[in-house]
């Protein structure tokens, strides 16, 4: 078998404690970060996400902690991402046992922060996260910062390719018109990237069901599935994931 | 007294993983270490590794006496040794990051880019087969988590202890009598790769 097709649970954290939306920016309280991250190391997730939704500066620090405490227990590969802003940031978390940082915003501001995160600490923990909607004109996509309500005019494919061209090791695409819906990806977009690009691209925003997953493979080309509510409120497991990955055709970690 | 295993501490990255790895595996004495001295008193020495093949190196060479200690105690008194990531590709000649870069010459081979294609990307990142030879040491069939974009080409294919697959058979694995270098990162490996912290911590050497 090959490399394995990854499912990605992505827990969104705010002031170290676990908070879903369900419409994005309507949050609902889903408990402690480590404990969830325990119950999925458990569950034999092939990686976590958690992404740093705090608002304020100050309570940034908290998700170091909670990172700390994750590596503690958790055996897994951890991505975070929110509010990288500078590759001390990077590496404040990479110390404190992330293995991968997503930058987000501030690639937006400046892509060559990209590079430079590369080059200290190498391609391999740097995810460029890409928030994007559909233009209204239906021509392409558009690059949307701040929990996808500000408009940025960059061509999102275009900024895609511009990070991985800088070093990116991963992206990590998100349909801002899909999340929350529970309509599944935007599987264009994450195909139209993943055609072009040479490195791994996580599917992400809008799964409702198993399939949702399937598909982000099978027609969107992605490597990896990243979801949140479906599995966070148990309405499938990781291995439910497996096995419907593995029915259709795609390598998948057994249980 | 319970015996010291040394985890080096080169500015590589990924030492508070395999630290609490090795702690969840049952190893009751880690030195984090920086210190030549400990690495000579050493049991069993684990060298990890995250980032770049030269940047690596670079960072086990600053340290004074260091290589010295690691060759004098692995090569020397032959201790148990485990090399993790770039922590095993640094047991090669050379590595072909950024330019040619000199390795550790251990086991001899060189580190080479892996070639992305239509499905193949690079970097090799997730969960794939880790296939074992024939009388390979401590390591068993399983699936392990990779992330890499340079593979180990050992120049003698017995130095070869494991594979696995990413278009073309890629090396999971060298050894060579007291030393194992692994391609994956058992320290994220879960149930897997704490299965191999343990076997290591176990190892007895004929």
């Amino acid at each position: 078998m090959s490399v394995r097709v990854r499912v990605i649970p992505c827990l969104d954290v705010a002031n170290g404690r676990v908070v879903k939306g369900v419409n994005f920016v309507d949050l609902k309280d889903a408990g402690d970060p480590v404990e969830q991250a325990r119950a999925y190391d458990a569950a034999g997730a092939d990686e976590l996400c958690f992404l740093d939704i705090s608002a304020s500066h100050e309570a940034r620090g908290t998700i170091i902690d909670v990172v700390r405490r994750t590596a503690e227990v958790c055996f897994m590969p951890v991505t975070v991402g929110g509010g990288v802003r500078s590759p001390e940031d990077a590496r404040a978390l990479l110390l404190a046992g992330a293995d991968k940082v997503a930058i987000n915003s501030a690639a937006v501001a400046r892509p060559a922060l990209v590079g430079d995160i590369a080059e200290r600490f190498g391609s391999q923990c740097v995810v460029a996260s890409i928030d994007a909607r559909r233009r209204t004109d239906g021509e392409g996509w558009e690059i949307f910062t701040h929990g996808g309500r500000k408009a940025t005019g960059i061509d999102a494919i275009e900024h895609a390719l511009n990070l991985t061209r800088l070093g990116a090791g991963e992206l990590l695409v998100t349909s801002m018109d899909r999340d929350g819906t529970r309509d599944g990806y935007d599987l264009e977009l994450i195909r139209t990237i993943a055609d072009q690009v040479d490195i791994p691209v996580v599917a992400s925003g809008g799964v409702g069901h198993i399939g949702h997953l399937v598909d982000g493979v099978t027609q969107g080309h992605a490597s990896a599935v990243l979801a949140a509510s479906i599995f966070h409120f148990g309405e499938a497991t990781i291995a439910d994931a497996h096995r419907a990955l593995a029915a259709a055709g795609l390598p998948a970690r057994s249980h | 007294m319970a015996e010291r295993v040394a985890l080096i501490d080169y500015g590589a990255g990924n030492l508070h993983s395999v630290h609490n790895a090795l702690k969840a595996a049952g190893a009751a004495s880690i030195a984090v270490t920086d210190d030549p001295a400990v690495v000579r008193a050493a049991d069993r020495i684990v060298l990890p590794g995250v980032g770049a093949f030269a940047a690596c190196m670079g960072g086990l060479s600053a340290l004074p006496g260091m290589i010295d200690a690691l060759e004098a105690r692995v090569l020397g008194d032959k201790v148990p040794f485990l090399g993790i990531c770039v922590g095993m590709q640094l047991l090669a000649d050379r590595g072909l990051e950024h330019g040619t870069q000199q390795g550790l010459g251990w086991i001899g081979g060189e580190v080479r880019p892996m070639e992305a294609t239509a499905t193949i990307k690079v970097p090799h990142m997730g969960w794939n087969d880790v296939a074992p030879v024939a009388g390979a040491p401590l390591i068993e069939p399983g699936e392990a988590y990779f992330l890499h974009s340079y593979h180990f080409v050992a120049a003698d294919g017995a130095d070869v202890a494991a594979v696995t697959d990413h278009g073309s058979p890629v090396t999971a694995a060298v050894a060579r009598g007291n030393i194992l270098g692994v391609q994956f990162h058992p320290e994220k490996s879960q149930a897997y790769g704490l299965g191999l912290l343990r076997r290591f911590l176990d190892w007895t050497l004929p």
